[in-house]
C-alpha cells in the first residue's frame, strides 16, 4: 500500500485548444506582472515590505517544490539552506564589502554545492528517513551558526546596511528592493519552468512516480536525484540571500526548525507539484500568522494550525494543485470534445 | 568508570522515555504510513490532565489511571475527527495535518495553562541505589516503561483485538474481508499510542518540568530512536530509543560542550543510518514493478 504525492498533470488538449490556452496563459501572465509592477505605488511602505517577503518565501518554496513535489524527496531542512544563502550574503557584504547584488551568484553557488553534498547521502534515504536526516539539518543550523561565531557573529548575528536605490530613479529603498525581489522571482519561475517542463523535469517526475521504471528507461536515478536536490537548494539559498538583504539583519534564531516547517506547510498549501503554488505558499507563510494573531492573541498558533487543517481538508492537493486542473477543464471543455493528454515525444 | 556507568544508567532512564514515544510513533506508522508529529504535544496535553488531577487532590496513581483513560479516548477521537478526512489524501497533506495538530495542542495548552513552567510531582523517591550508580527515580521510570512494554506485547500477542489490529495494519483489505472493522482498529491504535505517549509524558515531567514546550525535544529524540531502530519495528523503536538516550548522554558528558550536543548526536545517528538505511531492525521496503 503506497500513497503517492499526486500531481496534477498538465493537460495539453488538441493543438487548436492548446493555442487558445496558451493565448489565455500569456494574457494572464502579462496581467499579473503588470499588477505586480503597479502594486508598490499603491501601497504603504510596510505593505510593500510584506509583499517583498512574500516573493522571497515564494522563491524558497519554489525550491522546495522542485524537490518534494516534482522529485518526491521530502525535506524538513530547507530553512538550513535558506540560512546558508542568508549568511553567504551577509558575510560577503559585511566583511568584504561586496555590493549586495553581487552576493546572489555566490549564494546560489553555495546553495547548489551544499545541496549536492547533502543530496549524496540522501540518495540512500526515503520517506521518513529522509525527513529525519533533513530534520537534523534544520536542528543543527542555529547551533552551528552560534558555534562558528568568528564568521557568523554568534548569537548577536550580523547587522547589514540596507542597500540604496540607484540615484535618479526616484523610488525609495523599500520599493527598489521590491522590484529586485520581483525580478529574481520572475527569473526563478522562468528557470524552474524551463527545467521542469523539459527533459530534466520529466526525469524528476519519473523518478518520483516509479523509480524502478525510471531506471529501466535509462534515467540515471542517482544523478537526477542529486541534481534535484542541488537545484532546489539553489533557489532556496538565493531566497535566503535576498531575505538577508531586504531585512538587513541575520541571526541564528531566525533560522530555526520552525522556518523549515513553514516552507513545507507553504508548499503543501500552495500545491507541491506546481510552480504557481509557491506564490500562494509565500502568501500563507507571510500573512496567515499575522491574521491568526488578529483573530485571537490568546492562542494564535491554534488558529494557524486550524487554517492548515482547513486548507488540507478542502484542497488536499494544495490551492493551485486543486484549482488549476479545474480551471483548465473549464476553459478546455468549451473548445474541444476530447481533452486527452498529448505528450510531445522528445526525450524521456 | 563509576561516572561512565552512571551516565549509561541515566541515559537509559531518558532513553526509556524516548523509547515509549518512539513506540507510539511506530504504532501509528505501521497502521497508517504516517509519522504523527503531534504525538509529543498530545503527550504534553495528557500530562497537563494528570497535573490538574493531582493538584485537585487525587492520589498520584489514580490520577495516572484516569489520565490514561482520557488519553485513550482523546486519541480515538482525534483519529476519527481529525485524521480520517485525510486518510486518502496525499501523504504530505496528512503530515501537514499532524503539524497543524501539533500547533493547536501547543497553543491551546499555553492558553489554558499558561507558558509558566510547573513543578510536577514524581511518584518515585529520589534516592541513590546500587552504590550510587542510579537513582530510585530512574529505576522507577525504567520499570514503568518495561511494564508497559510487556503489557503491550501481551495485548498484541494474546488478545483477539490485538490480533485484529495487527491484521488491519498489515493488510487492511483482507482484514476487512475477514470481518474486522479496520476503521475502528485504526482508532484504537491511535488511542493506544496516545496512552503510551501519556505514560512517557507523566514519567518525564518531574525531570523536565511541565510546560507546553516540554515534549518538543523528546519527540525529536523519539523520532530519531524510532528510525534508528527501523520505523516498522516495535522492538527496534525500544532499542533505538534506548540507544539514543545513552548516546545523547555520553556525547554531552565526554565528547563536546552541550552547545553542539544535539548536532553531534544526530550526526552519529545519521552515520549509522547511512550503513543501515532501514534502521537496525527495520525491513527493506520491497517494491513490485
Amino acid at each position: 500500500m503506497e500513497k503517492r504525492i499526486a500531481a496534477p498533470e498538465i493537460l495539453a488538449a488538441t493543438p487548436a485548444a492548446a493555442t487558445t490556452a496558451n493565448g489565455w496563459r500569456w494574457i494572464g501572465i502579462v496581467a499579473i506582472v503588470a499588477i505586480a509592477v503597479a502594486l508598490p505605488f499603491a501601497l504603504s511602505k510596510y505593505h510593500v515590505f510584506e509583499l517583498t517577503m512574500v516573493m522571497i518565501y515564494a522563491i524558497a518554496v519554489l525550491g522546495l517544490n522542485i524537490l518534494t513535489g516534482y522529485n518526491g524527496q521530502i525535506s524538513l531542512g530547507h530553512g538550513g539552506f535558506f540560512a546558508a544563502g542568508a549568511y553567504t550574503a551577509a558575510i560577503l557584504m559585511h566583511r568584504y564589502g561586496v555590493p549586495y547584488w553581487l552576493t546572489l551568484p555566490p549564494a546560489a553557488l553555495i546553495g547548489f554545492a551544499l545541496g549536492v553534498l547533502f543530496g549524496l547521502p540522501a540518495l540512500r534515504f526515503e520517506g521518513p528517513y529522509l525527513a529525519l536526516v533533513t530534520l537534523a539539518m534544520a536542528l543543527a543550523t542555529p547551533q552551528l551558526l552560534k558555534y562558528f561565531d568568528t564568521w557568523t557573529g554568534g548569537q548577536q548575528g550580523i547587522n547589514l546596511v540596507k542597500p540604496m536605490p540607484p540615484p535618479g530613479l526616484g523610488i525609495d529603498r523599500d520599493r527598489w528592493l521590491y522590484f529586485i525581489a520581483l525580478i529574481v522571482l520572475l527569473l526563478a519561475i522562468r528557470i524552474a519552468a524551463n527545467i521542469l517542463h523539459g527533459r530534466t523535469g520529466r526525469a524528476f517526475v519519473a523518478i518520483r512516480d516509479h523509480p524502478i521504471a525510471a531506471a529501466a528507461m535509462g534515467i540515471d536515478t542517482a544523478k537526477y536525484k542529486t541534481l534535484a536536490f542541488g537545484t532546489s537548494t539553489l533557489f532556496t539559498a538565493v531566497a535566503g540571500a535576498l531575505a538577508a538583504i531586504v531585512i538587513g539583519y541575520v541571526s541564528p534564531e531566525g533560522y530555526s526548525l520552525f522556518l523549515s516547517i513553514s516552507f513545507l506547510v507553504g508548499s503543501a498549501v500552495g500545491g507541491i507539484a506546481t510552480i504557481g503554488g509557491a506564490i500562494v505558499g509565500g502568501f500563507f507563510i507571510q500573512f496567515v500568522p499575522n491574521l491568526a494573531n488578529d483573530i485571537s492573541d490568546a492562542a494564535p498558533w491554534a488558529i494557524y494550525g486550524l487554517a492548515m487543517l482547513l486548507f488540507m481538508y478542502t484542497m488536499p492537493h494544495g490551492v493551485v494543485g486543486t484549482l488549476w486542473p479545474w480551471l483548465i477543464r473549464f476553459f478546455a471543455a468549451r473548445k474541444t470534445v476530447a481533452p486527452i493528454a498529448v505528450r510531445r515525444s522528445d526525450g524521456a | 568508570m563509576h561516572q561512565f556507568l552512571q551516565q549509561i544508567f541515566s541515559g537509559l532512564a531518558a532513553g526509556s522515555i524516548y523509547a515509549s514515544l518512539a513506540l507510539a510513533l511506530v504504532m501509528i506508522y505501521r497502521a497508517t504510513d504516517l509519522v504523527n508529529f503531534a504525538q509529543g504535544e498530545m503527550a504534553m496535553f495528557s500530562t497537563y490532565i494528570a497535573w490538574t488531577l493531582v493538584n485537585a487532590g487525587l492520589p498520584f496513581w489514580l490520577a495516572f489511571l484516569i489520565t490514561l483513560a482520557a488519553s485513550f479516548l482523546g486519541g480515538m477521537i482525534i483519529e476519527r475527527v481529525v485524521i480520517r478526512p485525510v486518510e486518502n489524501a496525499p501523504v504530505l497533506a496528512a503530515v501537514v495535518v499532524t503539524i497543524g495538530l501539533l500547533l493547536i495542542f501547543n497553543s491551546v495548552a499555553g492558553w489554558i495553562y499558561s507558558y509558566t513552567v510547573q513543578d510536577f510531582p514524581s511518584p518515585f523517591p529520589d534516592r541513590p541505589v546500587f552504590g550510587a550508580l542510579m537513582t530510585t527515580r530512574d529505576l522507577g521510570v525504567i520499570g514503568v516503561t518495561l511494564l508497559m512494554l510487556v503489557l503491550l506485547f501481551a495485548f498484541f500477542r494474546y488478545t483477539p483485538i490485538g490480533l485484529a489490529m495487527r491484521a488491519a495494519a498489515q493488510n487492511p483489505a483482507s482484514a476487512r474481508l475477514c470481518g474486522i472493522r479496520v476503521g475502528r482498529m485504526l482508532a484504537i491504535g491511535w488511542g493506544l499510542a496516545a496512552m503510551i505517549g501519556a505514560t512517557a509524558g507523566v514519567m518525564v515531567a518531574p525531570v523536565l518540568f511541565l510546560d507546553p514546550n516540554m515534549m518538543g525535544g523528546v519527540l525529536i529524540y523519539a523520532f530519531a530512536g524510532a528510525l534508528l531502530g527501523g520505523i516498522t519495528s516495535p522492538i527496534g523503536a525500544v532499542v533505538g530509543g534506548l540507544i539514543v538516550g545513552v548516546t545523547e548522554n555520553l556525547v554531552g558528558t565526554y565528547l563536546i560542550a552541550s552547545q553542539l550536543k544535539l548536532t553531534v548526536a544526530f550526526a552519529l545517528i545519521i552515520l549509522v543510518l547511512v550503513f543501515r538505511p532501514n534502521g537496525l531492525f527495520g525491513t527493506a521496503i520491497v517494491r513490485r514493478v
